[in-house]
């Protein structure tokens, strides 16, 4: 198979109403008419979905790696930012 | 009546095979799955009409005994979707015109007085649409893509057009099929598919090919040269394993 020249699209479906689309892989296609199509027959087949969402990958801005320590470590000492300093009431069932 | 249901099913099964070729093939991987999907929506459909006429012809023979130990001369699929199709602007061109052609006969037997045909109609229906919407979105973009990818889906529009006509062609069919609601006319679709394909040939920049209908009697038992390979390929396994499962 040669190399594809169809841009890259990131799927998101929606497995049901109520529920937030979830990335679920990726895929080529020349626009998003046909990435829609793609989709479909690449990850719903089984019945995963009734929404579906493509984006151009070129279009998602994402966190490197290299910046990893400076953008999520800062969190790992700052357990106050958990709510868990709260004392639950006796008898509150549903908090 | 079997007649009818054999000819259906014949068209989807034959079709089915030869869109099974392009698995591995496609020019990109999201092809090859949906053009399986497809041939697997077209085998669904083959299975269904053919369970149903292997049940009418209460002969003790079930769909794979149809589907795998009939001869040549007793397939009843148009040579429309029999010739080979190792050209993948042949293979849209191909599922425009049957798509297109199914989803008409589908929509209309959705309405047949046979409620198992109507049934299995109901869903082929939805299937179809979606065949037709890919054959479509891949002819437009084929025929107003680059010169070369129009010149050659113009030549594939102009090799499969002349096979068209014999879906219309309605001389295999018992006229009292039509006359009590069971089958839809075959030459009534004539002119609805033409139509949808005329509409899908004109946006992808492609001109309608004037042709003769080509000389095609599938529907009477006659096919051509490259039915029998098919067949082969499609029929051996079976063949030389009687009752083998896997």
């Amino acid at each position: 198979m040669t190399e594809p020249r169809e841009p890259l699209w990131e799927v998101f479906v929606r497995s049901r109403r109520g529920l937030s689309h979830v990335h679920v892989g990726s895929l080529h296609a020349a626009d998003a008419a046909m990435a829609l199509r793609n989709a479909r027959d690449l990850y719903t087949r089984r019945q995963e979905g009734t929404s579906i969402w493509v984006v151009p990958a070129a279009e998602i801005a994402a966190s490197s790696p290299d910046e990893k320590d400076s953008f999520f470590d800062p969190a790992a000492d700052k357990v106050y930012r958990h709510p868990t300093f709260y004392d639950v009431p006796e008898g509150v069932e549903h908090l | 009546m079997i007649a009818y249901l054999l000819a259906l099913a014949d068209d989807a099964l034959v079709s089915s095979q030869r869109l099974g070729w392009w698995i591995s093939r496609a020019p990109q991987l999201e092809e090859d799955v949906a053009l399986a999907n497809i041939g697997l929506d077209q085998l669904g459909q083959a299975r269904s009409l053919l369970t149903y006429a292997a049940g009418l012809e209460a002969a003790g023979r079930d769909e794979d005994d149809l589907a795998y130990f009939r001869d040549e001369r007793e397939f009843r699929n148009v040579c429309l979707v029999e010739r080979p199709m190792t050209d993948f602007g042949v293979a849209m061109a191909r599922l425009l015109l049957f798509s297109t052609w199914q989803h008409e006969l589908y929509t209309r037997l959705t309405g047949s007085t046979d409620e198992t045909v109507s049934a299995i109609a109901a869903k082929a229906v939805k299937e179809t649409a979606y065949h037709r919407d890919h054959a479509q979105h891949w002819v437009i973009r084929l025929g107003d893509g680059t010169e070369q990818s129009h010149d050659r889906m113009q030549a594939a529009l102009d090799a499969e057009w002349p096979w068209l006509a014999e879906l219309f062609d309605s001389s295999f069919l018992d006229p009292g099929l039509v006359e009590s609601g069971v089958a839809v006319d075959p030459a009534a679709l004539a002119e609805p598919v033409s139509a949808g394909v005329a509409a899908v040939v004109a946006e992808a920049t492609l001109d309608l090919p004037d042709a003769p209908p080509a000389h095609s009697r599938g529907r009477h038992g006659l096919h051509t040269e490259h039915f029998g390979f098919l067949l082969a390929e499609l029929q051996h396994l079976a063949r030389s394993h009687p009752g083998v499962t896997w």
